[in-house]
């Protein structure tokens, strides 16, 4: 499989996926799948001057990205799939039946979210659709950086604060 | 000496460290307005940059990282206050230069002191051969 991480994060492209995560994975390519990125020509040049020239970059909306998930799991390199939000990954997860791991690797403070992790906050309604994804089969684990231990969801769902 | 100052935006205890070694060589610390993006969501990376920037007299935005979400806000500030100027990959020779800078204008600051930060880059491979690069003083 190409993909090499299904990764939930608010930042998107950040210094943790480029670095961080790309570096030891050897990541080639970025698949960032997100409605508002898909639709604005500026929030996409922004987001591909962060990443190194050698690595691809593909902006989706999460409807592209189901026609367009069997392809880039097909490619030879290696790439990693973003969403910044549950809820895009789980219509993804949903309308393709494909993706059997998911990384939750930022999900920051809003109001009406409950801090899980360090880096993980929330809501009642967002936990709910963890489970749910769990429920369907697909593995859940926490992790922010290589280096830290994965958190399966049970575990993160019990936290209670900063860890 | 100028009143120019500037916000120092990077990962984790980055910023409050590099203007603590500004602080200890040049005692003038108070230039910079340090920044840690830790544990805050995109829009609140931002959303704080923006407050600290609109300070008097702060014009420019250093960061640590190119892909950082410090460089992504700053990017995003400068959309809407094109009088600032970013500077990507920040070390301490260059933000000693911006501290003991001239009165010339923002942007040939940003770029003087860029450069001197760059020639402050330098491989020792060993004692007896010569860097690669230039050299700059410490203390």
């Amino acid at each position: 499989m190409a993909i090499e991480l299904y990764r939930i994060d608010d930042r998107l492209i950040h210094g943790q996926v480029v670095v961080g995560w790309g570096q030891p994975l050897s990541l080639e390519f970025i698949v960032l799948v997100d409605d508002e990125v898909a639709e604005s020509e500026w929030e996409q040049e922004l987001y591909r001057m962060g990443v190194p020239p050698e690595m691809g970059v593909y902006f989706d909306s999460v409807a592209s990205a189901v026609e367009r998930l069997e392809r880039y799991q097909a490619d030879e390199r290696r790439g990693i799939l973003l969403t910044a939000d549950i809820p895009s990954m789980a219509q993804l997860c949903a309308d393709t039946g494909a993706i059997k791991r998911i990384n939750v690797g930022g999900i920051h403070h809003r109001p009406g979210r409950i801090q899980r992790l360090r880096y993980v906050f929330l809501s009642p309604q967002e936990e709910e659709a963890l489970r749910a994804l769990e429920g369907r089969g697909i593995e859940i684990t926490a992790q922010d950086v290589p280096a830290a231990r994965p958190l399966p969801l049970s575990d993160m769902l019990s936290a209670e604060g900063v860890r | 000496m100028s009143e120019r100052r500037a916000l120092v935006a990077g990962h984790a205890s980055f910023a409050e460290g590099i203007v603590s070694a500004v602080t200890q060589i040049s005692g003038r610390g108070e230039v910079f307005l340090p920044f840690s993006n830790r544990d805050l969501s995109a829009k609140d990376v931002e959303k704080q940059m923006r407050d600290l920037a609109s300070a008097p007299n702060v014009t420019t935005i250093f960061t640590d990282l190119p892909a950082g979400s410090c460089t992504m806000a700053a990017r995003r500030i400068l959309r809407d206050r094109p009088d600032l100027v970013l500077v990507t990959g920040a070390n301490l020779a260059t933000l000693l230069e911006f501290v003991f800078g001239d009165e010339r204008g923002a942007v040939d600051m940003a770029r003087y002191a860029v450069e001197r930060g760059r020639e402050a880059l330098a491989t020792v491979e060993d004692a007896g051969r010569k860097g690669s690069g230039g050299a700059t003083h410490g203390d």
